[in-house]
């Protein structure tokens, strides 16, 4: 009797799409899970020919939801490109608000947009109430959190950047502005009622960690390996620092690594399956050296947070962990609030840094061949690798995304949410959703994705190893 | 004056070919000032369009399509409660939903779909979309002007 395969197919995209596939061996069991999307060869190909001045603006088309931080991590690459080392004290404070802002709206979306619905309303809930609109008819206040916070954060790039959307904010060596007064003053007024509100959506969330406790611990969970930036004092950093893994229990496996060494401790690898590449560590070979990334790696990995509240929410979420990591896959969502309240309070300190109407921009240094810049996005580490001609135009880009480190962790969580709700050839809307739950932790980047009329179905198939259909799902 | 309002969302993705129709037309309107008439370009929709939604009193929502007739289409929609498995997607009727719940508006919408035939990694749409564009913007205009003559 040959293997059977589920495929669940939740996109169709141009240049590829992304599906489950989920393959049984001969007794009916789950032996594998793969979780397939769309990938970003096709783009680095586009930016190739461009001149490395363009591509921080560029770069945006790559992400309708991370733009900002494909700006700023190609900026910081053009940087050393263009000679530069260090920028002036008011670029590197303006690129951090920027910065600051994305994350804390991307996170904002992912949070209530995506999660809330099921852990608020519970992951048994009905299908037609369990989306935004069931969280709001049950906490009304939410509603207004999601809307203003991720508001509060485009009005942030829009005042860094010039313009909510497409900000043109860096420029290889610096940024093109400081801080007006007027902005500064504006958002200086709702950021206090911002920091509130976060807390408030953080402390909704634990009501619903502690009232699934054993959910919570097991859902889609195994120990895992973290990768992220930390500060050169082991503190939690988003927009520059040094490259930290560590294992299952805590201990290092590299530190103070510094980004343009990555490919030393780094190695990306082609399966022929997906169009995806599986990066991992190199010490530990490609069986072993995946690991995770993203929110819950940042505070795996961090020794302290610089802000008062985020650090006292992460002795609080460690706990977690009886002395070691964190692994729950859904405290993804906890770790991301926390985050976000990192971001919250360090938009107040620099909205009071008398910096950010500096006027000494951009410096300028002396044109080098590469570029190589990491930067913590809000679904985890960013690598931007760049090579420039004599000419100034690019002729080779890699870039690592954060759903591309995360790769075989979605692999995993989607196995084991399988492995417990798929019973018999049945695709249940109870697997589906389960899948959906596991998936929406880490937040997949669709990224330089099409996202035409119709596009996006959620297709479920059950195939035999032959490639015979057994049974199909679709959620449009 | 308290009915004129209008929203035009135009949103994709300009680095994807024919997917910047959206945004083409948001641009396009935008650059012409026409009083009370509100144009935003965008990636994708997001919830705070709701807010946006909420503050006029017709709404179109601009997308490519790959599929379906040329020039365009339009359809009326109604708010519909959902959630994707990933942020990267929100539908317009999500975003009406959602001022519907929180800001109690739910303004006419339709969503105007213009037909688009490449979708690959260029910054420019095909001379096909380029015609359809003109005839969807002229549509929109002939209907923002036909508002305003009915207007008291």
């Amino acid at each position: 009797m040959s293997a059977r395969k589920i495929i669940i197919d939740p996109v169709t995209r141009v240049e590829g799409h992304g599906k489950v596939t989920i393959r049984l061996n001969e007794a009916g069991e789950v032996e594998q899970a793969r979780f397939h999307i769309v990938e970003f060869r096709g783009f680095e190909r586009f930016i190739q020919g461009r001149m490395y001045w363009e591509v921080p603006v560029i770069v945006q088309r790559l992400c309708g939801i991370c733009p900002v931080s494909h700006h700023l991590c190609a900026a910081k690459a053009m940087d050393i490109v263009a000679g530069v080392d260090q920028v002036t004290p008011t670029a590197d404070k303006m690129r951090r608000l920027m910065h600051y802002g994305q994350v804390l709206q991307s996170n904002a979306v992912n949070f209530f947009h995506l999660a809330s619905p099921d852990l608020l309303l519970g992951f048994e809930a009905p299908v037609a109430k369990r989306n935004i609109i069931g969280v709001i008819e049950s906490f009304p206040e939410v509603g207004k959190w999601a809307i203003f916070i991720r508001k509060f954060g485009q009005q942030v790039i829009e005042a860094t950047g010039g313009r909510r959307i497409h900000p043109r904010l860096c420029v290889p060596g610096g940024v093109n502005q400081n801080l007006s007064v007027e902005h500064r003053d504006g958002l200086r007024k709702d950021i206090d009622q911002i920091i509130q509100w976060v807390c408030a959506a953080l402390e909704l969330h634990k009501s619903f960690v502690h009232g699934h406790e054993a959910l919570h611990e097991t859902f889609a969970t195994f120990p895992s390996s973290y990768m992220s930036l930390v500060g050169a004092d082991g503190s939690l950093e988003l927009y520059d620092g040094l490259l930290r893994a560590i294992d299952a229990v805590g201990k290092p496996i590299f530190d103070g690594v510094q980004p343009a060494q990555y490919r030393d401790y780094l190695i990306e690898e082609v399966r022929s399956w997906s169009y995806m590449k599986f990066p991992h560590i190199r010490s530990l070979g490609r069986e072993d050296g995946w690991y995770r990334v993203g929110p819950l790696a940042q505070v795996n990995c961090c020794a302290f947070i610089s802000t008062p509240i985020a650090e006292a929410e992460r002795r609080e979420f460690m706990a977690l962990g009886h002395g070691g990591l964190v692994h729950a896959t859904l405290a993804y969502h906890w770790a991301r609030l926390i985050s976000m309240i990192h971001c919250a309070e360090k938009i107040r300190d620099l909205l009071f840094d008398d910096e950010l109407q500096g006027t000494d921009l951009i410096v300028t240094g002396e044109r080098r061949p590469e570029g190589i810049a990491v930067i913590e996005a809000p679904r985890g580490t960013l690598f931007h690798h760049y090579t420039v001609d004599k000419n100034d135009q690019v002729t080779g880009a890699n870039l690592i995304v954060s759903t591309t480190n995360n790769n075989e962790a979605m692999n995993r969580s989607v196995r084991q949410v399988a492995v417990e709700y798929l019973t018999g050839h049945e695709i249940t809307e109870g697997l589906l959703n389960h899948i959906e739950v596991a998936i929406r932790a880490y937040d997949p980047c669709l990224s330089c994705a099409t996202h035409a009329v119709g596009d996006m179905p959620l297709i479920v198939t059950l195939e035999n190893a032959d490639g015979a259909t057994i049974a199909t799902r679709i959620k449009q | 004056m308290s009915d004129r309002r209008i929203l035009i969302l135009g949103y994709g993705n300009p680095g994807r070919g024919d997917d910047g129709l959206g945004p083409a037309v948001a641009m396009a309107v935008d650059q012409l000032g026409l009083p009370h008439v509100t144009a935003h370009d965008n990636y994708q929709l997001t919830i705070e369009d709701a807010l946006d939604v909420a503050e006029h009193d017709i709404v179109w929502f601009v997308d490519a399509t790959k599929t379906g007739p040329s020039p365009y289409a339009v359809s009326a929609l109604a708010p519909v409660g959902e959630v994707e498995f990933t942020s990267h997607i929100m539908r317009p009727q999500t975003v009406l939903a959602i001022a519907q719940q929180c800001y109690g508006k739910t303004p006419p919408a339709f969503l105007l779909g213009i037909r688009g035939y490449d979708f690959e990694f260029v910054e420019q749409l095909t001379p096909a979309a380029t015609d359809n564009l003109g005839a969807a913007r002229a549509m929109l205009l002939e209907s923002v002007r036909a508002r305003e003559a009915r207007a008291p």
